[in-house]
């Protein structure tokens, strides 16, 4: 097709110059927000341009708001999720694939149900549960008659294992690893058994290298969202030092009745939004299969 | 040309290779069967042992066990209870919380809310990816370039995009508000209930539309090249093209997106409102899912928040199965 179409290309053009304009706006505010100093936030109108107060606001807000220790956390706990989710999935995925044992279907829809429970709709006792992780045993306990049991406390409130493991259990990596798994040749594993691999030497030494790209693309999308939990720190975390930064911000929100500090909220806001940024910029091409591949 | 298959996308209509799930819960009540035909989902060439699977599976479903089944079923069982704030007396009333919740004028106008709130959210957020989606695939220079910056928001915490419009449109500091002002418009969300409203539409938009994007873009470059070739030379324009031809053929992607675009409105705009209004001006952003958690967390009326889990659950299962009809029903349409 050799069309020659000036007038629709033209408008083409602007409308995604438009949308880029939309997405652009905001984050440039919030970096000339975060560069300018008390006084000239509150000048009306705010300067359009950035101001030169970027470094020693974002001093101010890693040192008195804590921020430096949030963005730690923020990293432990994405990393945590990422690793933690594909390697159980990874593993959950290869056994429902490759290996025929009894209840196997039972297995496949125990795991198949938790993708249709988000954690938003479960809260009050998804907390209870990691409030107290023995929870289920006091009650086994009380119904039994054992104090031993009923007396078992393990809080995971304020602990990165409380902000990571529940937010681990859900199946959906499974379930991706799971399609992937299924469209490799069978003559793959034919082979590797009439070499004489055992079920671990080919998952190590053939399935886990083929799923490398698959691996990369969801750990991408794992981590960002992972960086970017909101609910379950907010309800997780009483001590602010174990909050991560994006529940930071929302202590840094300027109150009616005090001084309105909106530079620093958007520095830390900056500071926040960098790491996921690039590595979106960075990783695009992965990241943009990982996401088309999962729904996700 | 089969191209790539946008409806690809979903977990279980991903791989060629597998199965095409049936409608779920058939399956569910179909007891194993012996042969490897109808036991689906597993390789033809397989292994036969169980302690191997078995410890591969232990950690996936412990957790799974601790934090998903053991939460859900007790959610199920505090709905049916009254628990006071401070967990000493737990008692049996039936249905009484769903009574009192359906009866609650509150809780039927946070309904109204949400239900303004997910279907604003996703008509802006699809008709704006649609038209962006559409510019993308028509014009050939410069696509790599937009769809860098277009794919943005989607690293951005929801509640940090929620931030940056609240400041962007805040009645004192921000500059939005200060040019809508300076148009004579009296824009004040902290006050005016529509215009929080339209303040959580745009924040939840904004972050959302570059999601619908990119799988609109994977769907428009699998419409068969043959197909819009054919129509060109019969006289068809671009945009002729577009609405008779692509758009057609791309309403799996579409039904798909809406669904979950309503998934995201319901769940996971909790961020946005608990980081900008929170649930006000009286009540007007105060969401379903906001108001589990005001219950729950907040005012401690627990047997109340537990059946508004439940009836968010019952909607979660709802959408789950329009997924699962969608990937039955999807059309193919690789020539």
């Amino acid at each position: 097709m050799n069309e020659h179409t000036p007038i629709l290309d033209a408008v083409c053009h602007l409308i995604l110059l438009v949308g880029a304009v939309l997405v652009c706006l905001p984050i440039y505010f919030v970096f000339v927000t975060g560069s300018l100093s008390q006084p000239e936030i509150m000048r009306v109108p705010m300067s359009w341009l950035p101001g030169n107060q970027f470094l020693a606001n974002m001093q101010t807000v890693l040192s008195s708001a804590n921020f430096g220790r949030l963005l730690l956390n923020s990293f432990i706990i994405a990393t945590g999720i990422t690793v933690g989710k594909l390697a159980v999935s990874v593993i959950a995925a290869f056994a429902v694939t490759y290996f025929r044992f009894p209840f196997r279907m039972t297995v496949f829809w125990l795991i198949f149900m938790s993708l249709m429970l988000p954690i938003e709709v479960r809260i009050v006792p998804t907390y209870e549960s990691a409030a107290n992780v023995a929870l289920p045993l006091n009650i086994l306990g009380s119904w039994l008659g054992i104090q031993v049991l009923v007396a078992l406390d393990w809080n995971l409130v304020n602990t990165y294992s409380g902000l990571i493991l529940p937010l681990i259990a859900s199946a959906t990596a499974t379930f991706l690893f799971r399609q992937f798994f299924l469209t490799i040749p069978d003559e793959l594993c034919e082979a590797a058994r009439i070499d004489g691999a055992s079920p671990w030497q080919f998952f190590r030494l053939i399935l886990l290298p083929l799923s490398r790209s698959n691996i990369v693309a969801l750990a991408i999308i794992l981590f960002l969202t992972g960086w970017n939990q909101y609910l379950w720190p907010l309800l997780l975390t009483t001590d602010p030092a174990m909050a991560n930064a994006v529940i930071g911000l929302k202590k840094l929100m300027p109150q009616s009745d005090s001084l309105p500090t909106w530079h620093l909220l958007m520095n830390a806001a900056f500071l926040t939004m960098l790491p996921p940024t690039l590595v979106i910029l960075i990783l695009q091409r992965w990241f943009v299969k990982g996401l088309v591949d999962s729904g996700k | 040309m089969p191209a790539r298959n946008s409806t690809a996308a979903l977990p279980v209509a991903a791989g060629g290779g597998g199965l095409r799930l049936r409608w779920p819960l058939r399956r569910l009540f179909v007891k194993g069967t012996g042969d490897a035909q109808s036991e689906s989902g597993l390789k033809r060439a397989h292994f036969r042992e169980w302690r191997l699977p078995f410890w591969l599976l232990a950690p996936q479903l412990f957790i799974l066990l601790l934090f998903f089944f053991i939460p859900s079923i007790r959610a199920l069982i505090q709905a049916f209870q009254l628990t006071d704030p401070f967990g000493a007396t737990i008692q049996w009333v039936g249905f009484q919380n769903f009574e009192r919740l359906f009866r609650s004028s509150v809780y039927w106008s946070s309904a109204q809310v949400t239900l303004i709130f997910t279907i604003a959210q996703n008509v802006l957020t699809l008709s704006l990816a649609l038209l962006l989606a559409f510019a993308s695939n028509h014009i050939l220079r410069g696509r790599g370039a937009y769809r860098t910056v277009l794919l943005l928001p989607y690293a951005i915490a929801p509640a940090i995009a929620g931030i940056m419009l609240a400041f962007l449109f805040n009645p004192r500091v921000g500059p939005v508000a200060h040019i809508l002002q300076g148009l004579g418009f009296d824009w004040d969300p902290n006050r005016n209930s529509w215009h929080a409203l339209v303040l959580i539409v745009m924040a939840a938009s904004w972050k959302h539309i570059c999601y619908n994007y990119i799988f609109l873009v994977a769907a428009l470059m699998s419409v068969p090249q043959s197909i819009l070739e054919s129509a060109y030379l019969d006289g068809a324009g671009p945009i002729q093209r577009f609405l008779r031809i692509s758009l057609p053929m791309i309403t799996p992607t579409l039904f798909f997106l809406i669904v979950i675009n309503f998934v995201y409105g319901l769940f996971e705009t909790f961020a946005i409102v608990d980081a900008t209004t929170r649930g006000g001006p009286a009540g007007a952003t105060s969401i379903l899912v906001y108001k589990v958690y005001l219950d729950g967390f907040v005012t401690l009326d627990l047997g109340s928040s537990a059946a508004q889990s439940v009836v968010l659950m019952v909607l979660a299962l709802l959408l789950t199965f329009a997924q699962f009809r969608f990937v039955e029903r999807r059309v193919n349409y690789s020539v």
